[in-house]
């Protein structure tokens, strides 16, 4: 074996962080896969670019530390890059030189820890009556806690259903992260979010001159490699993308769209769906034997109105956590108001109970959420709130969702800034304040939404907008 | 006219559009052809600065690297073209915009010597 030539690529590509091969010019010489995941760059496209434009670290710009190395020297950081997805990510990168035979340096390794997954832990509040990220004490939530880390630990697809805001993102999350994959990507596709034509290229990634315009790109099979994918709202995929899947469960290989080169897949599926998959394959619309694969394991989880104890525990967690992030000291919700959150039927569940505590504490002056504080339908009409045909004409948060969006916070949220503006009588520095924003994202998202100072009406004969 | 903003670093584009402190402005006339150019520099990078600065400029089109998914949907709102993921020379990128064959993710630099 130790005479063997090695395939340095290969061995590289089987290491699960980030490695980054540079010249001594600090240009790329080659990186691997876990680096392709992560910053969404092919290795053939980055040979040779400067590894600012690629890896685009935020310490590159501000005295970039390759060049400040000494020899010998190692040097640890911790910062974030911007990928081609253009999500932001936090990292820490080990940078170190590398010396030829006479001791001269001849070039850089860096080495990039994808830091989400420890980010993720931490802020989680870490509760007796949770897994991971994940919060709950009532009978149906301890049930689905035992399971999920034999779940976890098994390599089988999983198949979450649940209503919309009932948590299956982060269900999905916690599965990857409690399993022997959680060093390795996570990678999430929405299927409802792109147009047909695009799902195909999206998911099983593109070869140059596919169709006009095409250019090489990884898809999200590519970029999971040794990791989970998580594809949502899988009931929207197409009968033939959904054969495409199904051959792929069986024989694991990968043709890239206009591609006559395959590459073995070793990723593991979660899928998510807030569809009834077995009336879908009864009609035809969902293929039997996909959905008998991927109900192998299977995981319901409960609307919020079927888990009621769990309410307190959920609103107290994240009027903590938001009341932590704007400052705030909020000992808790008065008596009307708990009464009024446990009595409320949540139809668009913990996404809904989220929003309504975090817009009360957004609010809230004082060292209890109280009853006023909720947003107006909750409170309007009481008696009448949860009747067929509500009387309040503000936005219901529940209104606002939708299967393929999710939520609507656009509505919420300019419904936020005029009752702001309402309560400190228009005046938008104050308003900024309340808001816990800079009055530059007050002035901005008052302009995004529309809302100009004589839109907001006050009682008193004067009005103005400081 | 149209107005379109790059974000330099050096004669290239910056690869973050949050880290940037300087930015060009190029006026299009009718014909394409540049009308007007003027430098930007910011007192510290910023991206709502910078959104700030698209917004009030009536920018058309960015230029630039890196940009988090938040601005990137800020600008779509504002009716505002953003053409990122762009690697290279800042001359090149506009020369290609111009005859409309520049795309987000496009590689431009010449010298490729690892």
């Amino acid at each position: 074996m130790q005479d063997m030539p090695i395939n340095l690529i290969a061995v590289l590509d089987e290491i699960p962080i980030g490695v980054c091969v540079l010249s001594k010019e600090r240009r790329i010489v080659l990186i691997n896969r876990a680096i392709e995941s992560l910053t969404g760059f092919l290795r053939a496209d980055c040979k040779g670019l400067p590894c600012s434009h690629v890896l685009r670290f935020n310490h590159c710009f501000d005295n970039c530390p390759v060049k400040r190395m000494d020899r010998g020297e190692r040097r640890v950081l911790e910062g974030d890059i911007i990928n081609q997805e253009n999500q932001k990510i936090p990292v820490r990168v080990t940078f170190a030189p590398l010396s030829d035979s006479t001791g001269k340096i001849s070039g850089y390794i860096e080495i990039l820890e994808d830091l989400r997954q420890v980010r993720n832990f931490d802020a989680a509040r870490i509760n007796p009556f949770s897994f991971g990220p994940i919060i709950g004490r009532s009978p149906r939530m301890e049930k689905i806690f035992q399971s999920l880390p034999v779940i976890a630990q098994s390599e089988m697809p999983v198949l979450i259903t649940g209503q919309i805001g009932t948590g299956k993102d982060l269900v999905a999350e916690a599965i990857h992260h409690a399993s022997s994959r959680a060093k390795n990507p996570f990678v999430t596709f929405r299927c409802g979010a792109l147009p047909e034509f695009l799902v195909e290229s999206e998911l099983f990634g593109v070869e140059k001159g596919a169709f006009p315009g095409a250019d090489n790109k990884p898809g999200k099979f590519r970029l999971a490699q040794n990791g989970t994918l998580y594809i949502t709202e899988i009931g929207d995929l197409t009968l033939s993308l959904q054969t495409r899947l199904l051959n792929w469960l069986d024989e694991k290989i990968i043709y890239p769209l206009g591609s006559s080169k395959s590459f073995q897949s070793d990723v593991r599926i979660i899928a998510a769906t807030s569809r009834n998959l077995s009336q879908m394959a009864k009609e035809a619309t969902f293929r039997n034997e996909l959905y008998f694969r991927l109900n192998a394991v299977s995981l319901h989880l409960p609307p919020l109105k079927e888990r009621v104890e769990d309410v307190r525990l959920l609103a107290d967690h994240f009027l903590h956590a938001r009341a932590s992030l704007l400052n705030k000291t909020i000992t808790g919700f008065s008596d009307a108001c708990l009464k009024r959150l446990l009595e409320y039927d949540y139809p668009g569940n913990i996404l809904e109970l989220r929003h309504i505590v975090e817009y009360a504490v957004t609010l809230s002056q004082a060292e209890w959420i109280e009853l006023g504080d909720l947003p107006a339908y909750l409170t309007e009409n009481l008696a009448d709130l949860n009747a067929k045909a509500p009387i309040s004409t503000s936005p219901r948060v529940s209104d606002a969702l939708s299967a393929d969006e999710g939520f609507d916070w656009a509505a919420i949220e300019r419904k936020m800034i005029m009752d702001a503006l309402m309560k400190v009588k228009g005046r938008r520095s104050k308003a900024a304040q309340l808001l816990g924003w800079g009055r530059s994202t007050l002035w901005r998202k008052m302009r995004h939404y529309g809302i100009a100072c004589e839109s907001v009406r006050v009682n008193e004969k004067s009005s103005h907008c400081a | 006219m149209k107005k379109v903003l790059i974000v330099l670093d050096g004669n290239d584009i910056a690869p973050r559009f949050d880290l940037t402190l300087e930015l060009l402005i190029v006026s299009l006339g009718k014909d394409g052809k540049p009308a007007g150019k003027s430098d930007v520099v910011l007192a510290r990078p910023s991206a709502e600065a910078l959104c700030g600065v698209v917004t009030a400029e009536n920018v058309h089109t960015v230029i630039c690297g890196g940009i988090e998914k938040e601005y990137l949907r800020y600008l779509g709102w504002k009716n505002v073209e953003v053409i990122h993921s762009v690697i290279g020379s800042a001359k090149v990128a506009l020369s290609r915009f111009r005859k409309g064959a520049l795309k987000s993710g496009d590689i431009l630099l010449k010298e490729r010597k690892a």
